[in-house]
């Protein structure tokens, strides 16, 4: 048996691009919204997602046949908790200026509509490798999008990505001026929008009328 | 002209489908619609026409629009040369400030117009002459001093995200030139607000060149009043630009610092009796704006505990861009109410939302802008309630 099977290709990539969690199921937005003013905050917070998203599916997939289904959502809660103050305490202990930059909202990774997603409809039905890749898969779409905002907005709108300054000086002396309006969270929807704009016209199949 | 028709009717055939030319076809289209009355009527269900369309509106707005922006080209020169104590006499004030105005409009529409028709191109429709206004106001109600790249990447993006992705002219839930106004707004405030933006005291091509006096400050009246505004009262005057007081009747005249256009209330209502006269713009929209701003500032004058709530409704008209917006903004056949009542709820609604947020937001010197953009998002929902309410009423009669 490979490690990536077809059924198992099509779980870990399918999340990428056709069935993304932010552009195509809509779900995390308030998130991808309100921590994508700065690319670097945007790749930690892919990161966390990923990790929790990833171990969380793995360990409710082991328990998907011991747990009382009239109370699974409490456990689920239970596990993503428990994983998210992990990354929280990580966080802190390692990288202190994003965490305080992401403040609540790494916290409330636990209300990330893509993991109660995914663990009902992926982990409660599924072995723990399965879970673990569609995990994966699911964590690195919402983190490619973030990244993708993340880019833009701090690009246009500090004229720095990760902190250095990549708009040469040359442009503000000839009277550039950094966009402020795209640090501010609506932006970040319609940048959002516009990639899924772009991501609809290239995907035939996604179209509604 | 027929000489112009027969050489449109010559070249026509280049730009059907097929021809050489037929990636013009857009541009054609709309230089022909826009000289001559279009040959072709809609086909299908039933439909009254008469010689209007919609081309002709906007032709009648923009006349209606050449009032207040001649006035504010003057207004450039004059305030440019209070700013440098020069006295060039009338026709070189009024060269000056054309040459300052005349880019924004150039770029202003070259944007617009290029988005549009290349559009209109890709989804093979008809052009929409509906950017024929939102151009002409765009650079009418910006400050002088705004860049012209700022001002093309704002029209891009109202034109794209306000209008296009909505479905085109007609279908637009904002006001076109507003959306611009405001995305320059929030995005490059420090070119969009303060006392250095309103007044032009470089030279423009060469002209008018000089040094600034002593003692001048080139903010706007609402901008002294909104400084002032968070100070309890005390003896509050509006000067001109070199400190002399101002007051209601030069708020109404209009020669002094503001938006290019917006100054003069005589103008406006010079373009506002075309507007009515034609009956392009509703009379009760524009009426309902000024009664409910005369309302709220009088509801404020009444509290008067700052400078901003002491200023007499009569005043609150005249200032910033109170009367532009109501005429041009707020009467927008495309972004307002449409039922008749709803055409009162939304102009009172309108002008009672601009004196709040005057008197009481911190942050923005006027609420025109912002009022107006919010109650586009209630309009439909305006309509709908004086439909539903109407339906019910005449339900109930015929129970009886």
């Amino acid at each position: 048996m490979g490690l990536l099977s077809t059924k198992s290709k099509e779980i870990l990539l399918g999340p990428l691009s056709r069935n993304n969690p932010v552009i195509v199921q809509m779900l995390g937005i308030c998130s991808a919204l309100a921590v994508t003013s700065k690319l670097e905050p945007s790749i930690v917070m892919g990161i966390s997602v990923t990790v929790v998203v990833a171990f969380a599916n793995v360990i409710i997939s082991l328990l998907r046949n011991t747990i009382p289904n009239r109370i699974r959502i409490i456990v689920q809660l239970v596990v993503v908790a428990a994983l998210v103050t992990i990354v929280s305490e990580v966080l802190k202990a390692f990288a202190y200026d994003v965490n305080k930059q992401l403040s609540v909202f790494v916290g409330l990774i636990i209300t990330n509509c893509i993991l109660m997603g995914r663990l009902e409809a992926f982990a409660l039905g599924n072995g723990p490798w399965a879970a673990f890749l569609d995990g994966i898969g699911n964590g690195v779409g919402y983190a490619v999008i973030l990244i993708i905002v993340g880019f833009f907005r701090e690009l246009l709108g500090s004229g720095t990505l990760l902190g250095f300054r990549v708009v040469p000086q040359a442009f503000y002396d000839f009277g550039y001026v950094n966009n402020g309006l795209i640090i501010l969270p609506p932006m970040a929807l319609i940048v959002v929008a516009v990639i899924i704009w772009v991501h609809r016209s290239r995907n035939k199949t996604l179209q509604e009328n | 002209m027929k000489a112009l028709r027969n050489y449109l009717d010559k070249i026509k055939p280049n730009f059907e489908e097929g021809g050489k030319l037929s990636m013009f076809r857009s541009v054609f289209e709309g230089i022909e619609t826009f000289l001559f009355v279009p040959g072709s009527t809609s086909k299908s269900g039933v439909h009254i026409h008469d010689s209007v369309d919609s081309k002709r509106v906007m032709t009648i707005v923009v006349i209606s629009l050449i009032p207040a922006l001649l006035f504010g080209m003057y207004n450039t020169g004059y305030q440019h040369n209070l700013a440098i104590d020069a006295h060039p006499g009338f026709w070189m004030t009024f060269i000056y400030g054309f040459l300052a105005v005349l880019p924004k409009i150039i770029v202003s529409y070259a944007v617009g117009l290029g988005i549009e028709f290349t559009v209109a191109q890709i989804k093979k429709e008809e052009i929409q002459e509906g950017f024929l206004v939102s151009g002409m106001l765009i650079p009418m109600i910006v400050p002088i001093d705004t860049p012209l790249w700022m001002i093309a990447v704002a029209t891009a993006f109202a034109v794209i995200f306000a209008k296009e992705v909505f479905g085109g002219t007609g279908y637009n839930v904002f006001n076109v030139a507003l959306v611009t106004r405001a995305f320059l707004f929030f995005a490059y405030p420090a070119d969009m607000s303060g006392d250095q933006v309103f007044v032009r005291t470089d030279s423009v091509f060469g002209l008018g060149g000089g040094t600034v006096v002593d003692g001048f400050s080139g903010a706007t009246p609402l901008g002294q009043i909104a400084i002032a505004g968070k100070e309890l009262i005390g003896s509050f005057h509006n000067v001109d630009v070199l400190g002399h007081t101002i007051g209601t009747w030069d708020l109404f005249v209009g020669l002094i610092p503001g938006s290019i256009a917006e100054t003069s209330v005589i103008a406006i209502l010079l373009g506002a009796a075309i507007l009515l006269f034609t009956g392009v713009a509703s009379w009760k929209t524009m009426m309902s704006v000024f009664v409910g701003g005369i309302f709220m500032a009088g509801v404020f004058n009444l509290i008067g505990s700052t400078v901003v709530m002491t200023v007499t409704p009569l005043d609150h008209l005249f200032l910033g861009g109170f009367a532009f917006g109501a005429v041009f903004m707020a009467t927008d056949p495309v972004t307002s109410a449409r039922t008749e009542t709803g055409k009162y709820i939304y102009g009172l609604l309108i002008g009672a939302l601009a004196i709040i947020i005057r008197a009481l937001n911190p942050g923005y010197p006027e609420g025109m802008m912002l009022a107006i953009l919010l109650m586009n998002v209630f309009a439909p929902l305006i309509d709908y309630y004086v439909v539903e309410s109407n339906i019910s009423r005449r339900l109930k009669r015929a129970v009886k």
